[in-house]
């Protein structure tokens, strides 16, 4: 200890002064494994005290539409990733066309997912928005899909076209997935 | 790592200032820290300090958000209020703990 010495103590920057950082999530994806990128990062986000603004479109709507979130589903196909966990062999692209398999893939992924203390994506949203993100639905997805403000996550802030997105978005970074 | 004089104390730091040492901390530490960041001390603020030196010590990593408010019981939206922009370092630093690993 006495080979150390004793300075004042630094104090850490947790950036209070800096402001204006903003990143745009655009999520557009329905299944269950590609909800969950926009969702932890967003999170990462705004834990650092950054302006998250998540933009919804296409199968993304899923992922805020109250009758679909609790129940989005993982396919094995189309996934040549696909391993079980532990293991380095892929499996076959046959089996994820076995009755069945989709909602076991699913089950198998919830429960990964459950066990690392990562909320389901209905209470993942609603911690978001509780932490400050702002919750955006895309026009053209709506009306494709013939939803009302109503069928969507109460946290949603608005309904907007492609340009209102792209001036919401200026200044900021902005992911697509 | 180095020693730092924090409230008159000689206490192991890292170089962003954060303890490194989980037995050298105490209440008036923490209290010296969050005067440090321009955080007021309150029984709510307690609470979740007093949580994350509780739970680092069975789980031997400091609890993310989420773990706070699902297990600790303080909702996020407060979390931010007491905390204020980066609510998980912050609380990290006045606990005299490591800044939390996890993502979620």
């Amino acid at each position: 200890m006495t080979a150390l010495d004793t300075k004042p103590a630094v104090v850490p920057d947790f950036g209070d002064e800096s402001e204006g950082r903003k990143i745009c999530f655009i999520c557009s994806k329905g299944n269950l494994d590609m909800a969950y990128p926009g969702l932890i990062m967003a999170n990462g986000a705004l834990g650092e005290g950054v302006e998250v603004h998540l933009f919804f479109t296409f199968w993304g709507m899923d992922m805020i539409n109250k009758g679909t979130w609790d129940d989005l589903q993982f396919s094995m196909l189309g996934n040549t990733a696909m391993h079980m966990k532990g293991s380095t062999k892929h499996l076959p692209q046959g089996l994820g066309g076995l009755p069945g398999m989709t909602a076991f893939a699913t089950g198998m992924l919830k429960k990964q997912i459950a066990d690392l203390g990562v909320p389901e994506v209905p209470e993942f949203i609603q911690m978001l928005y509780d932490m400050g993100a702002h919750f955006w639905a895309c026009k053209l997805s709506v009306d494709m899909m013939g939803l009302e403000k109503e069928d969507m996550f109460d946290g949603v802030e608005g309904i907007i076209n492609v340009s209102e997105f792209i001036e919401l978005s200026e200044d900021s970074q902005v992911v697509f997935i | 790592m180095s020693l730092a004089t924090i409230a008159g104390q000689d206490v192991h730091v890292d170089d962003e200032g954060f303890m490194t040492e989980y037995d050298e901390w105490t209440e008036e530490l923490g209290k010296q820290l969050a005067t440090n960041i321009g955080i007021d001390m309150t029984d709510r603020h307690w609470d979740a300090i007093h949580f994350l030196r509780d739970d680092y010590k069975t789980e031997n990593e400091t609890a993310t958000l989420r773990r706070v408010s699902s297990v600790g019981g303080i909702p996020t939206k407060e979390l931010f209020q007491l905390f204020p922009k980066k609510p998980a370092k912050k609380m990290a630093y006045i606990a005299g703990l490591p800044k939390p690993v996890g993502c979620v």
